[in-house]
Parts: structure tokens; sequence; C-alpha cells
């Protein structure tokens, strides 16, 4: 009876309406006309952004290094068709805020011309560092939405000789349907991504978590690795978020990630499904990360369907391509709607992280108005990293933010759970997103004191010294005066 | 550009605080009406002063805090407080206990704490108490059961409620507990003092006691009900129950003829109300699971412990009073484990 | 006659407790900074002169004394308000208290004839530049205290809000009216 209180299998939770029904069942669209132009953000990665190498003026071909990645954590960026470099400007980056981010501007020539990279006869024997090294150079970063780059994961998996891969074809968000389309399509090549995944990392095994609302994605998946024996594909239970990477590790093999620790203490490196995807286009095919499918969807849209579009490709014309209804709009979201941001408006383009595009409708956004907290702890029992939302907000609400952190608030994922199914409608994620951010700020701003004092007293320190010195100087020319003078009197008196 | 950005989630559950406010009402009204039916029109007056005066407390609350009044009025947590408040009265009380109750429950034990969501103390309890140690006589006055049709008429059961006629003796008794205890202090032992007891009746309610409390029957069928609603969850109940049950089975096999068994405490007094309806207030329980059990726990044992050995007969209301002061302490200490971390807060050992 | 032996002895009582209150408070007394100190220590120390007094110690006194509020330090933010509240038990409104849009000042080129005014009166040495060249302000090291625009002799120093970047955008506090 008291097992629920300790390390259940997987806790909290909820469950959403699906709205997978309207995309789950249609084929990836591949027919989007290609755009005129095409804006490739710089930065689309977790990480140091990408140092353009191309000149305003100059003709790339499809696949081209647009962008050469700093630092250890970065990644490439690459051209996604052919064409003419426009400009590199700041231009409104897909974020709340549409604050600008430095973009490059492709004219497309329609040609579709590819770079040519030279396709390794034998993908699948190649070394594992050669592997992670072109996993990489195709700017291959996480899929789910955290996009880290991947080559650095690898490498860290195979550093730490890790046992599991676990590939995440979780999916849990409301609307998504992306992965499960892959899956359904592309199992083959998939399957050739983890293999290539898991040598990229000397891992002996591997298993692929599939929620089991997705049940021809899973037959697909079974039947493309029957015939590998270290690929394992398993059947998880439906329920948001199942696709939280801890989540499913803890359901799968009950062993959880320590807090402030990564997946490789454990032995364990987990991707995205559709970063399998790309691991094999990147090493099999040789092709950069340069296009990715997306889920059109909402109660705004005509048409709603996956569609794989050419990174760079204003939201807009995708929006256009399936058909969106300007009056029924209510609001614009790149992702799902759980933990997907808000669009001001959709001439942002289309990005590595971009998973879906919903254009939501009155309806299926409806709020009440928010009411005060009845300590139902309905957040408490949804929430699945064991936090307690209502405290936890109440406490930033009273600015005590330091409060707040020692009850949890830097553990928490921003799943939305709790604030899903607060009966009084509070935006409980906002709280925690903005003390987050605060704290930052405030941190930024200490260090900032900090370094205000230090500059201060260097110039003190400055001051004194100068002002030590015109001092001494002085003192050395009213000594040497003095001396003179007294020359000057002994010399008159040897005179006299 | 728009700094002020409407954050994720943009879904939401269709959960709202009125639903549940009017499942509770659904759940308590089989009760209710058994007890309307039980002891007559004075009942159903009663009922109605209390709930109406309930909601003018509150709307006059709302109007000083400034701010939404009819949203909040609307929201059903005044009503719930009222009929609470109107089921653990006697019957025949006056009217004016019932607005004095009201008026305690809504303003010394909700809005002078801040309103909705913010009190400390469960405010029926609040009020119940408040009363029975202020007007002992009024609020210990039981009756004899009058079914619908067969007790006082229409006019006779107005003037009970609104004139203040005395209550004659022919139809005043005790309940069990009070009788029980009664014959205690007079040396007189179980099982003789028991020889009228029926436990089937006192389960299905047929029994002197409060306006909504006889009915053991409906209650836990409310109860069970508002359970699989997802509106209560099952420790706080199950805790106080069980505790109850097994310290009164335990000191009954010791010593049978000063201690009641576990079915006549389950069936008596206000228990299964408290169980279901009172302790399990969001707003003064604990928020873990874990934290709950205890909560139910302290209540079931404190209730039994003012029963057997304290000076009133009844001893539901003080015992949830008590643990709601320790809430905030039990919350306090009682945390889930976070994902990746002890329960000290640190981080798990790495593979 | 119980009445007065009861009061001598809690009278006695009183006072014994009371004594030992006193000397505890006395011998067992914990040792720490004084309060100045550790109120000058929170703050950024550049002796701008914002808040009106002449340099971060003096203002620190007078926030110890009672006769400055623990608002006053501009360039302290709400983040210096909340730590002085919570160092002299101080109940703050923190909602009241908006931070002034951090400004940094830029020199327009144009107009800069390297006088070197700005340059000496620049508590953080944020401007750099030498007689007769034009003068340039290290945006990171200014701490928005205005004292250069102030001796400028041409106006050709100006604050400017410091530009909002991705980098730094951060999500505002929800507002809810509360009923």
């Amino acid at each position: 009876m008291f097992k629920f209180l300790e390390n259940p299998k997987f806790r909290g939770g909820i469950h959403a309406e699906e709205h997978k029904a309207e995309t789950c069942d249609k084929p990836i669209a591949t027919n989007l006309p290609l755009p005129k132009k095409l804006y490739i953000p710089v930065q689309q990665h977790v990480g140091k952004p990408a140092e353009p190498i191309v000149k305003v003026g100059e003709h790339v071909l499809k696949g081209q290094l647009l962008a050469y990645s700093q630092g250890t954590i970065s990644a490439p960026v690459h051209a996604p068709s052919s064409g003419v470099i426009l400009d590199v400007q700041d231009f409104p980056a897909p974020h709340p805020s549409a604050l600008p981010i430095r973009t490059i501007v492709i004219e497309t020539d329609g040609q579709e011309k590819w770079f040519k990279y030279a396709v390794p006869e034998k993908p699948f024997e190649l070394d594992p560092e050669e592997i992670c090294l072109r996993v990489g150079g195709a700017g291959v970063v996480g899929l789910g939405g955290a996009v880290f780059p991947s080559a650095v994961k690898l490498n860290l998996g195979r550093k730490n000789q890790i046992h599991t891969l676990l590939i995440n074809a979780g999916e849990c968000e409301p609307y998504l349907t992306c992965d499960d389309l892959l899956m359904q399509e592309r199992a083959v090549e998939i399957v050739s991504g983890i293999r290539l995944m898991l040598r990229g990392m000397n891992a002996p095994k591997a298993i692929v978590g599939i929620e089991d609302n997705k049940s021809n994605a899973f037959k697909a998946m079974q039947a493309a690795s029957a015939e590998f024996e270290q690929i394992r594909v398993v059947q998880v239970p439906t329920r948001y978020p199942m696709g939280w990477d801890r989540q499913m590790l803890r359901y799968l093999t009950g062993n959880e990630i320590p807090a402030d620790g990564r997946a490789t203490d454990i032995g364990v490196v987990i991707h995205n499904v559709a970063t399998a995807y790309a691991v094999y286009q990147a090493v099999c095919l040789s092709k950069p990360l340069i296009s990715r499918v997306v889920t059109v969807s909402g109660g705004a849209v005509s048409k709603p369907q996956n569609v794989e579009v050419p990174l760079g490709t204003l939201m807009s014309e995708v929006l256009a391509f399936c058909g969106v209804e300007n009056e029924k709009l209510a609001r614009l979201i790149m992702g799902g709607p759980m933990m997907g941001e808000v669009l001001p408006h959709a001439d942002v383009p289309v990005i590595k992280a971009s998973s879906g595009i919903l254009a939501l409708s009155h309806e299926d956004i409806f709020e009440p108005e928010v009411k005060p907290c009845i300590r139902c702890s309905s957040c408490v029992t949804a929430c699945p990293v064991g936090l307690l939302p209502l405290e936890m907000a109440s406490r930033i609400k009273a600015n005590k933010l330091d409060a707040a952190v020692d009850l949890g608030l830097k553990d928490c994922i921003s799943c939305g759970s709790c604030s899903y199914v607060c009966p009084s409608n509070i935006p409980l994620v906002h709280y925690f997103k903005f003390a987050s951010g605060e704290l930052f700020s405030r941190q930024q701003r200490e260090h900032k004191a900090e370094q205000t004092k230090r500059l201060a007293e260097n110039r003190t320190h400055r001051m004194e010294r100068i002002k030590a010195e015109a001092e001494e100087d002085t003192r050395k020319v009213m000594e040497a005066r003095a001396a003179r003078q007294a020359a000057e009197a002994k010399a008159q008196e040897e005179n006299a | 550009m728009n700094i002020k950005p409407i954050s994720s989630p943009h879904v939401s559950s269709s959960r709202r605080v009125n639903d549940i406010m009017y499942k509770v009402i659904l759940a308590l009204l089989p009760a209710l009406g058994f007890g309307i039916f039980l002891f007559g029109w004075s009942a159903l007056f009663l009922t109605m002063v209390t709930v109406l005066s309930a909601l003018f407390f509150e709307a006059v609350c709302l109007k000083l805090k400034g701010g939404a009044v009819e949203s909040y009025l609307r929201d059903g947590s005044a009503i719930v407080t009222g009929l609470l408040v109107a089921m653990t009265l006697p019957p025949y009380a006056p009217w004016w206990i019932g607005v004095v109750g009201s008026g305690l429950a809504i303003i010394l034990g909700k809005h002078v704490y801040g309103g909705l969501g913010q009190n400390l103390f469960n405010p029926a309890m609040l009020a119940r108490v408040a009363l029975l140690i202020s007007f002992p006589i009024e609020m210990t006055t039981w009756v004899n059961v009058s079914p619908f049709f067969t007790g006082l008429d229409i006019l006779e059961s107005f003037k009970i409620t609104f004139s203040g006629v005395e209550i004659s003796d022919a139809i005043t008794g005790a309940t069990t507990l009070g009788f029980v205890k009664t014959g205690f202090s007079q040396a007189q032992l179980l099982p003789d003092l028991l020889s009228d007891y029926s436990g089937f009746l006192a389960f299905i309610g047929w029994e002197r006691g409060s306006l909504g409390e006889t009915s053991t029957l409906l209650i836990l069928l409310g109860g069970i009900w508002l359970m699989r609603q997802g509106i209560i969850q099952w420790f706080i109940p199950v805790s106080l129950l069980a505790t109850v049950t097994v310290l009164s089975t335990l000191f009954n096999l010791i010593d049978s003829t000063h201690y009641l068994s576990a079915w006549v405490h389950l069936n008596s007094g206000a228990l299964m109300l408290v169980a279901f309806f009172i302790a399990t207030d969001y707003v003064t329980s604990p928020n873990t699971p874990l934290g709950q059990l205890i909560f139910g726990t302290g209540c079931g044992v404190l209730i039994f412990v003012i029963r057997s050995w304290g000076g009133y007969p009844e001893g539901t209301g003080f015992a949830v009073l008590l643990m709601n002061s320790v809430t905030p302490l039990i919350d306090h200490y009682i945390r889930p484990r976070i994902y990746g971390r002890t329960r000290d807060g640190k981080p798990i050992e790495g593979g | 006659m119980y009445v007065f032996s009861a009061i001598i002895i809690l009278t006695l009582l009183g006072l014994a407790l009371g004594l030992s209150l006193g000397i505890a408070a006395k011998y067992l007394k914990v040792e720490s900074d004084p309060l100045v100190e550790r109120v000058e220590a929170l703050m950024p120390g550049s002796q701008c002169g914002q808040c009106g007094f002449p340099g971060c110690r003096p203002a620190a006194e007078a926030v110890v004394s009672g006769a400055a509020p623990v608002t006053l330090c501009p360039p302290g933010g709400s983040a210096l308000v909340e730590q002085l509240a919570k160092l002299l038990g101080v109940d703050v409104d923190l909602s009241q208290t908006e931070d002034a849009e951090p400004m940094v000042a830029r020199v327009s080129e144009d107009t800069c004839t390297g006088c070197t005014r700005c340059f000496k009166v620049c508590p953080t040495d944020a401007i750099v530049g030498a007689p007769k060249q034009i003068h340039a302000v290290v945006a990171d090291a200014c701490i928005g205290c205005k004292k250069c625009v102030a001796v400028c002799p041409t106006e050709c120093l100006q604050m400017h809000p410091i530009d909002v970047t991705l980098r730094d955008w951060r999500w505002h506090k929800p507002q809810i009216a509360a009923a």
C-alpha cells in the first residue's frame, strides 16, 4: 500500500486531449513549394552561436556550410537550398519576444543543386570517432526540442562507456505527430541511425520507448529492428510527460538520473528518434541537417498535416501551404501546447527546434479567469518531478524567491502539468519561469556589482598611488631645493 | 514587440472550482435530505436560514474587501460552508443559532484570514465548536425522530425555529454518545446503557442527532461517490476511520464495560461527516499523501481520546481544529521526494 | 493568605528569569560585524553619489541609523533592496520598487573634443581615451551614475537605455488582480 510513497514507476502527469487523430494518418507532405527566401539563424542549438563563413553575394549550393561551430558546445549551420547569400542581418527570432537574432538570408534559385560531399562506402564500419565527427559536421542537434549538439553527447557517451542508448519516441505533447509519422514511414532509416549511434558510442544495446497510442509506429519500428537484437522496441503508457527523458528512463529501467547530473552518470545516453534519423542521413548519405518534419495543426488550420520543411522557411509560408483561417486564429505556438512558446507573428523562420506549428483557435485555448489557490494539491499529484507547485508559487508571488528555490524550483522542468490541472487556473509555470529568470538576472546583477566594486577600488588605489607619487616627487624636489639652498648658503659662507 | 507574452501551457483541464464545490453539495444532499425527512419542517427552515445567511455574510465580506463579488459568490464555497454548518446543528435549534454559526464560519473562519484558500481552521468546525461552547443548551437539545408527516406540523415547526418556543420534554432526548457519557458519570456500565441501541438504525440514521449527521449510510455513499469523482482522495477518510476502528476495538476488548465498540463509534456523532467532508477540506489539510495519512490518523486518535476520556461526548470538532493547527507543520516536514534526490534533498548517487 | 505567597513567588520568579536573560544577553552574546560594515559590503562601492550621500560608507551609516530608506541606492536595484531589508529586518514592499531602466553613457564621437573631464570623474574608470583623442565608454563597466554627463562641456555624452537582446530577455511576473 505504501509503494506509491516511494519510487513509483512513473509519477504524476496528466492525460490531455490528444488531438493527434487529425494528423497521424496522413503521410508527410514533401511538396512544400520552395520559398523564395530562407532565413537561417546562426544559433539553432545550445551553446555558442555559429560563425558565418559566407559573404553577401556569394553563391551557395544545397547543404553547403554557412557558419561553422565555435567551441566545444556548438553546431554548424548549412544551406537548406542552393542560391545567393542576400544578407547576414538581425531578423526576428521564433521566440515570444520576437527579438532579433543574427540570421543568414538566402535567395533561392530554384535549382536545388547539392554540394557534393563524399559518401562513405561502408558507413557501419567507420571508426566511432569518425562517426561522431561526421555527425557534428552535419550540424545534427537534439530534435526533440532541446537542440543539444548530438556529437558532443555521443562523444560523452563513448568516454563514459555507457551501457544503454535510450531512444525517446514518446512524443507526449498533444497535437504533435512528427516523430510518429517519421517512424511509420522511415523506420528502416531510423534503425540505421540507431545502429550508427551505438557504434559511435561503443554501446552494447538500445531501447526505443514508444507511447502506446502510436501502434502503427510501434509495428513499423518492431519490424525494422527485428533482425538487430541489440535494439529493443518497447511500448510505454501514454501519459504526459512520458516523453520527459528522465521519466521514460525511470519507467523503462527503474533508475533515476541524479539531480544536477547527467544520464551518463548512470551509464545511459538519451536521444530523440528524429535525431537518429538525422544521424543516418549525416553518416550514410553525407547530408547535413537542413530540413525537418513539422506538425502543422490546430483549430485554425484547414488542412492539418505533417510537412517536411527546409530550415529557414518562414512559418507564414508553411501555414499558407496548410491553409490557415485567420479569423479563427487565437494563438500561434511553436512546439506543443504544453511546453511550446507563443509567437507574436508567423514571419519567423522554422529552425531545428520547431517540432510543430500550432494555430490554435479560441475554443482550443479557452481559459477562465484566475481564482485564488484553494490548496487542493492537484498540482502536487500532477507534478512528475515531485515538487510542491502551490507552495513555490505562493512564495514567488510574495517575492521570496530564495524560499522557492529551497522548495525545489531549480528542479522544475516547466512541463505544465500543474498549470493544466489547476482548477483555479493559476499560471503556475509562468511564475516558475519568471522566478528562474529573475534569479539569473539577480546573479548577473550581483556579479556586475562585484565587478563595479573592484573597478572602483582599483581606481581608488590608482588615484592614491598617483597622489603618493606626486607627493614623493614634490618631496624630492623640495629636498633637492633645500639641499641646493644649503649648498649655496654654505658656498656663500665660505666665500665670505 | 510584445514584452509580456502569454506563457505555456496553452491548454488546461476543464476542472474548475465551481465544479468541485457543486459536486460536494451534490454529495451532501442525500444525507441532508434524509435529515430533513427525519426531523421535519424545522430542519428545513433552519437549513435555509443557515445557508442564506452564509451567502449574505459572504457577499458582505466580499464587498468590503473590494473586487469581484459575483464570480466568488457563484463559486459555491459559501453554500458548502453553510450546508456543513447546518448539518452539524440540532434540528430544532432556533434560527439565530444558524445565523450566528454562519457568521462565525464565514467571517471569523474564512475572511478574517484573507478569504478563499487562506484559512487555517475549518470554518464549519470553528463555528460548531464556538456555538457549542457559547450556547451549550441550544446546541445539545436533541429531539426524537419524527418523519416528515408524522411530527410537528408546519406552523408549530415555524414557531420552534423562529419564535423560540420551548421544545417540550416529550420529544427531547440524548444522543447515543451523550447518553452513554452521562451514564458513565452515574457509574452505569456498558452494555446495559446500550439496551435500546440498534446498530442497524444507527447505520441508516434513524436516531437522534444533528440535522445531517445521523445517516452513516448516506454520508458514506456520498463520500465514496466524491472519491470516485476525484474530488477527495482516500488517504484522510481511510486513515481517520481506521484509526478510530482500531483504537475502539482495542479498548473494547480490554474493557467492554467502559468502551464502546467500533460499530457504535463509527455510526455515532459526526464521525462519518467529518471523515469524508470536513477533515478532507482542501485548505486546511496537508498537501501530500503521507501528510494526509498522518493528519487522518491524528484526527482519529484525538476523536477517540476526547470521546472516551474528555468532558464532551463528541470530540470531532475539537480534534479537527487541533489537527488543522498542525497542518502547516506537517506540510513543512513532509514533502514528496524530488526526482533524482534523496529524501533530504541531496542528489542521489550516480551509477 | 495564599494570594500573597503566590504574588511573592511569581514576582521573585519573574525577577530571576529577567536577571538571567540579562546575563545571557551580555555574556552569551553572538559576535558579528558591526551592522554598518555589513551594509557597506552589500553596496556597489562605486561611490557614485546617486543616493545623495558622499559615498557608500556614509550611505550605509544612514541606512543603519534609519535616516535613509533601504531603497536609496539606484545602481543596487531591487536585489540590493531585498538584501538590505533582510539584513535590517525592515519590511519592504518590493512590488512598489521598480528597477529604473538601466542606462549607460555613450559618447557621440562627432562632438567629443578629448578634454578628458569625463575620464577624470568616472568612479569605475569606464571611460577610455587620452587627451585630445575621442573617448569611449566601456558599457560593461558603466554604472549609470551620470557624473560624466554633468561635466561634459559639449554635451556629447548622453544616457541610453541598454538594448534588450534575446540573451537578456526574461519572463515578466504574472500580474493577477488579487480580488
